[in-house]
């Protein structure tokens, strides 16, 4: 009855919130008195999982699965959690695995909680920490079903190592049946630049900007600290940057080490989305904009005049660190 | 085609976070309920497809006899018919459950919700409902479309965005994208006086257990103030941001 957690790859290669998820699974695996074990599927390098405590890992290869497909995925899962007898199934929060997570719990008549941001308070009742009202609370939710499904947040549990050896076990899962519902016909992904789910700093601007011909230098900013780009609402809504940057409740939701806010208001709406992040940078010519209520570090002058020299100093602050 | 929205009753966006009897309930006290904004695209998209291609729209919800005025509004949009599942919203497996009972008595052949509500962000509903209701299933959808029997829809992926194809019967989470922001109604009095015409149904739930419960809540520890840096001293900002804040 080992606890099971699905471990994202992409490319053959595990997601950075794999080693989050498996970090979590032998937590609650060694409160539980048993041991995890990790699914992965397509992915090349499954015996590192043992660095984070997974003792097995029940690997799945198939070109049927090369495509991220939520319902077959969820099939995989629930034979592999069948097969294992596990009772817990510890997720991420990725777009991918929020998408897949619902329809496991339907196909095992399970209870889920996502947005889990601790280990569990407690094994028996089992009972989980998550944060609910767009991060303005946090409920303590008690699993009553026999099966569980938890998601764990993106940056919250952090990876722990915990050397183990993994066993490496091949798994075949039946994948008949009307299990493909949806045809993926094409993905439009930006490749090597850290997206918003997985960046450590993210670099966002507003309104303030004034803008898209202005956004040169919040790229620039992003590239000096890797970090991936984002906006505010108005800034999709207006076109001057994608949908897919939009941060905030009605967006995308940020859990980086580092969000740096330039021009933007700080409204609620936008709060939702970014207050997981761990440290906040607010750059406004507004001292009473609300974002410096909310904000770590804060910075009250022109964008146009503070982030070009930011970027300055940042080049020169990496040569000498490098 | 025949198209059910599911509208979840939501705390407005701007309102204070309180919890009563000892931080075990949601404190509604003073506070706003409007339609859920993810849910709000979806039902804009809805009246869409009515409008352009011909489709019969239904909206529903699981709630209590104060989710009225919600479901009112949707109405007042323009959907046909609205549906209220007499029961507490106790959690997402069971709202669910709740309306795949409705899809089925209504033979619906899309069925749109939100991504996730905004208040439990739980985002379980329409994925549960697509499984128990065996119909196929797109999340963090940003673009739909249909014709016949097919559906073409665009969803949000980390990094990017996926095409998918799929046929109905369908359940869709959808999210702003679906339609823009300023295709969104604002109920007109004619719409207001009309939707007071319009079927309500009130439905009672069917038996279902419950597998999660929220048993206690607590808000974030208040915010240390901000460390203020001028802009003439940017160096500082980097100093902080490596050696206290380690974070660069
Ligand atoms: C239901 C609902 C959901 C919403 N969801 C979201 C959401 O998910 N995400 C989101 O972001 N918003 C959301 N909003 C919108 C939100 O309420 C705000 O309107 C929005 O966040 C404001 O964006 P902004 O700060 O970029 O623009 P503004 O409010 O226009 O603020 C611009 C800021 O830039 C500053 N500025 C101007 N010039 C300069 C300069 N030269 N240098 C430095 N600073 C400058 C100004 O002082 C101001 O503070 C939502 C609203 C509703 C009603």
């Amino acid at each position: 009855m080992s606890v099971l957690v699905y471990t994202e790859s992409e490319n053959g290669k595990f997601k950075k919130n794999a080693t989050e998820v498996a970090s979590f699974a032998h937590e609650v695996a060694r409160q539980m008195d048993t041991t995890a074990t990790a699914v992965s599927i397509n992915a090349n390098d499954s015996g590192n999982m043992g660095d984070y405590g997974i003792s097995k890992v029940l690997n799945v290869t198939d070109e049927k699965l090369k495509t991220f497909n939520a319902q077959a995925y969820a099939h995989v899962l629930k034979q592999a959690a069948e097969k294992e007898g596990a009772k817990v199934i510890i997720v991420s929060s990725s777009t991918d695995t929020k998408f897949l997570a619902p329809i496991l719990t339907a196909l095992l008549k399970g209870g889920y909680v996502p947005n889990v941001v601790a280990a569990p308070d407690s094994i028996s009742p089992f009972k989980v920490k998550r944060t609910v009202f767009s991060n303005k609370g946090f409920a303590h939710t008690e699993l009553k079903s026999d099966i569980k499904v938890i998601g764990v947040s993106n940056n919250a549990f952090g990876s722990v190592e915990n050397k183990t050896t993994a066993t490496v076990e091949s798994f075949s899962p039946s994948l008949d049946g009307n299990i493909f519902g949806t045809t993926s016909v094409s993905i439009d992904k930006v490749v090597g630049k850290a997206t918003i789910a997985d960046a450590d700093i993210v670099v966002s601007g507003g309104r303030g900007l004034k803008g898209p011909e202005n956004w040169g230098m919040i790229e620039e900013l992003a590239e000096v600290l890797g970090a991936a780009t984002a906006c505010s609402k108005p800034v999709s809504d207006l076109g001057w940057r994608p949908h897919g940057e939009h941060v905030g409740q009605t967006g995308k939701p940020v859990a980086s080490n580092l969000y740096i806010a330039i021009g933007i208001s700080g409204a609620i709406q936008h709060l939702a989305g970014v207050s997981a992040s761990k440290v906040k940078v607010v750059i406004n010519s507004d001292p009473e904009a609300p974002f410096f209520k909310a904000a770590d570090y804060g910075v009250v002058g022109d964008a146009f005049e503070v982030v070009p020299t930011l970027i300055e100093k940042l080049k020169k602050f990496k040569t000498q660190n490098a | 085609m025949k198209i059910l929205v599911c509208i979840s009753n939501v705390p407005d966006t701007t309102s204070k976070i309180n919890f009563t009897d000892g931080n075990t309930k949601f404190d509604s006290n003073g506070v706003q309920f409007v339609i859920n904004p993810n849910d709000e695209f979806g039902l804009t998209r809805a009246m869409w497809f009515k409008e352009k291609q011909g489709a019969t729209v239904h909206v529903a919800t699981v709630g209590g006899p104060t989710t009225e005025p919600t479901i009112r509004k949707a109405l007042a949009i323009g959907a046909d018919e609205a549906i209220r599942v007499n029961a507490e919203p106790l959690d997402g497996y069971f709202v669910a459950e709740q309306l795949a009972a409705v899809v089925k008595n209504g033979a619906y052949d899309l069925v749109i919700a939100g991504r996730e509500s905004i208040d439990y962000n739980g985002g379980m509903v329409p994925g549960i409902l697509a499984t128990l209701l065996g119909m196929n299933f797109i999340n963090t959808c940003i673009s739909l479309e249909i014709e016949g029997e097919t559906a073409t829809a665009v969803r949000e992926i980390d990094g990017g965005k996926e095409k998918l194809t799929t046929s109905l019967p369908l359940v869709i989470g959808g999210q702003k994208g679906l339609v823009a922001e300023s295709d969104l109604r604002i109920p007109n009095m004619r719409g207001i006086m009309m939707a007071r015409q319009k079927k309500l149904n009130v439905v009672e739930p069917v038996g279902t257990e419950i597998t999660t419960e929220d048993v206690a809540f607590d808000k974030p520890a208040p915010k240390g103030s901000i460390k203020l840096v001028a802009a003439d001293n940017l160096d500082e900002l980097i100093n902080l941001l490596h050696n206290e804040a380690k974070v660069i």
